[in-house]
């Protein structure tokens, strides 16, 4: 197969990204690449934790033009940092701020000097060379590796182009709220920009205020993309809006409402991504227009006894998918929530995220989850729900849930609250939701 | 502008009443179980201390906007200092606060 090149759709003179507000021209780019992968130790493995957007381009190109493996871990705890030592001798860690890291060889992201732009060719790599490697949490709490391809990033990126129609977007500058070393920020805010001809922003804007002011600072056209958590904070606290030509959200499922209230005030399509670690970004919607995800070009799914798979396109080897899908043909379905959440009360199935789903479907509710209490005495157990819907009783939530789920599910009991302590990809973790169970114990008993 | 004409000083670890108003709305906006009077003004909010996580931060963002009209931002340059203690991030609200 012939060499992939590192960026496509630049033409001379593009911006190829905004750094605290100054366009930097893709020829700057490829030249700070090259001088940068002059400069890198001779290794094998380098933990890229740049958190400026672009340096970490720079970084992973540069890596690339070297042969060398960016490993990208979800954070860099000192405890997965020791993990990384022993699996992959020789790595070091690039990142901006020199800092001591015990037992780690750091590489300080060099000052290196603006150059003036001047024609530089593109570097090209095969698309079997690793690129690199995503982690996951494993069930035993060692970080699981999931290696990728050159060839298999850069389909995702195209795939995600075609898909989200972002041809039609050329030139677009996009605000990042997501980091870049995981999965969906890696794809959406670095990969997708470079392989479209697209101008990522290189910081991370955190309040609903830095967001709105960096997005304003953008020309148009301009794109948002973030999380459930990062949009329903923008909605709720800015009065005005800055004008965005498109959105993108993934990590947790979007309620209709949200994803409606969003597309109405910023006046731009929201499309959503769905993926995991393991195969990538597998599908799209608009969740304003339909609950039915597409996969993207080339990916199929399939169903067997053990549950559904991914194939074709930029998935390298058939990844089991972790969730509940209900399959329409090979390229529709609906995602009804972790196979971890399926739920068996009284013989009767469903999962957690089906029920989720129908909460949060409520006119008046926020956000709210469904949790199955840990219990050992025998009995029946019962689900409890936590609901935020300031001005609604919790008499009015329980007949609305009547009308839309099996008895049997229905919470008890249904406790409103302030917030749900989600975290900060908009997941509720398992450790958090049992101690506002027992919180609430407590006060009830 | 409603701000108090005389800002108490602080002093040790006790609440002043601003501070205290400051300390509800935490406790309520993020669910704590911690009394508010409780809350040890001095005490670091995020990290060790109150052990508050960025979706906390985000969270006590939104309702600080919507109480006093103060709207956060990453940017400024005493950020690090605001954000150090329930103390300091309550004379950065009276400093600025519209309502």
């Amino acid at each position: 197969m012939a060499d992939i090149p590192l960026i496509r759709n630049f033409d001379a003179g593009a911006v190829f990204a905004f750094r605290n507000r100054r366009p930097i021209r893709v020829e700057e780019f490829l030249g700070e690449v090259r001088r940068l992968a002059d400069l890198l130790p001779d290794r094998q493995y380098v933990v890229n934790l740049c958190s400026d957007r672009y340096q970490f381009a720079v970084g992973l190109s540069a890596a690339l033009l070297r042969g060398q493996v960016n490993l990208l871990p979800p954070n860099a705890t000192a405890d997965l940092l020791t993990r990384l030592n022993l699996d992959y001798p020789g790595v070091y860690c690039l990142r901006l701020a020199p800092v001591e890291l015990p037992k780690f060889e750091v590489f300080p992201y060099p000052q290196m000097e603006v150059s003036q732009a001047t024609a530089a060719a593109v570097p090209q790599f095969p698309p079997a060379q690793v690129a690199a490697v995503l982690f996951t949490s494993g069930s035993t709490g060692q970080p699981v590796p999931h290696p990728k391809s050159w060839g298999s990033l850069v389909r995702s990126g195209l795939a995600e182009i075609e898909s989200l129609g972002l041809d039609a977007y050329r030139r677009m500058a996009v605000v990042g709220t997501v980091p870049q070393q995981h999965s969906y920020g890696l794809e959406s805010t670095v990969l997708a920009m470079m392989q479209g001809g697209l101008a990522m922003h290189a910081g991370r804007p955190f309040f609903p205020s830095d967001i709105c002011a960096e997005l304003q600072a953008l020309p148009r056209p301009r794109g948002l993309v973030t999380t459930p958590v990062h949009l329903r904070v923008l909605l709720a606290e800015a009065s005005e809006l800055p004008a965005v030509d498109f959105l993108l959200c993934a990590t947790a499922p979007l309620s209709p409402q949200l994803a409606i209230e969003a597309e109405a005030r910023f006046a731009a399509p929201l499309h959503e991504i769905y993926g995991c670690t393991e195969a990538g970004q597998i599908a799209a919607r608009r969740p304003a227009q339909g609950q039915e995800w597409h996969t993207l070009p080339g990916v199929s799914l399939y169903a067997d006894e053990r549950g559904t798979w991914a194939r074709g396109g930029h998935v390298e080897r058939e990844v089991l998918l972790a969730d509940v899908i209900e399959l329409r043909d090979r390229n529709t379905f609906l995602l009804h929530g972790r196979t971890a959440d399926l739920i068996n009360i009284a013989g009767k199935r469903t999962s957690l995220a089906h029920l989720n789903f129908h909460l949060n479907s409520i006119e008046g509710v926020r956000d709210g989850a469904f949790v199955m209490p840990e219990e050992d005495d025998g009995t029946v157990t019962r689900l409890m729900a936590f609901v935020v819907a300031p001005g609604l009783a919790s008499e009015t939530i329980m007949s609305a849930l009547r009308e839309r789920i099996d008895p049997a599910f229905l919470p008890r009991p249904l406790c409103l609250v302030e917030t749900l302590p989600r975290n900060e990809t908009g997941k509720l973790p398992r450790g958090a939701v049992d101690e506002l169970v027992t919180r609430l114990a407590a006060k009830v008993g | 502008m409603n701000k108090p004409a005389m800002q108490e000083v602080p002093q040790g670890n006790t609440l002043t009443a601003d501070e205290l108003k400051l300390a509800q709305l935490i406790v309520t906006t993020l669910n704590l179980e911690t009394k508010a009077a409780a809350i040890d003004p001095t005490a670091r909010l995020f990290g060790e201390g109150m052990g508050l996580d960025s979706i906390d931060i985000l969270e006590i963002a939104l309702a600080i906007s919507k109480a006093y009209g103060v709207k956060l931002r990453s940017d400024d340059e005493n950020n690090r200092e605001i954000f150090n203690s329930l103390r300091s991030l309550n004379q950065h609200i009276q400093q600025h606060r519209v309502k």
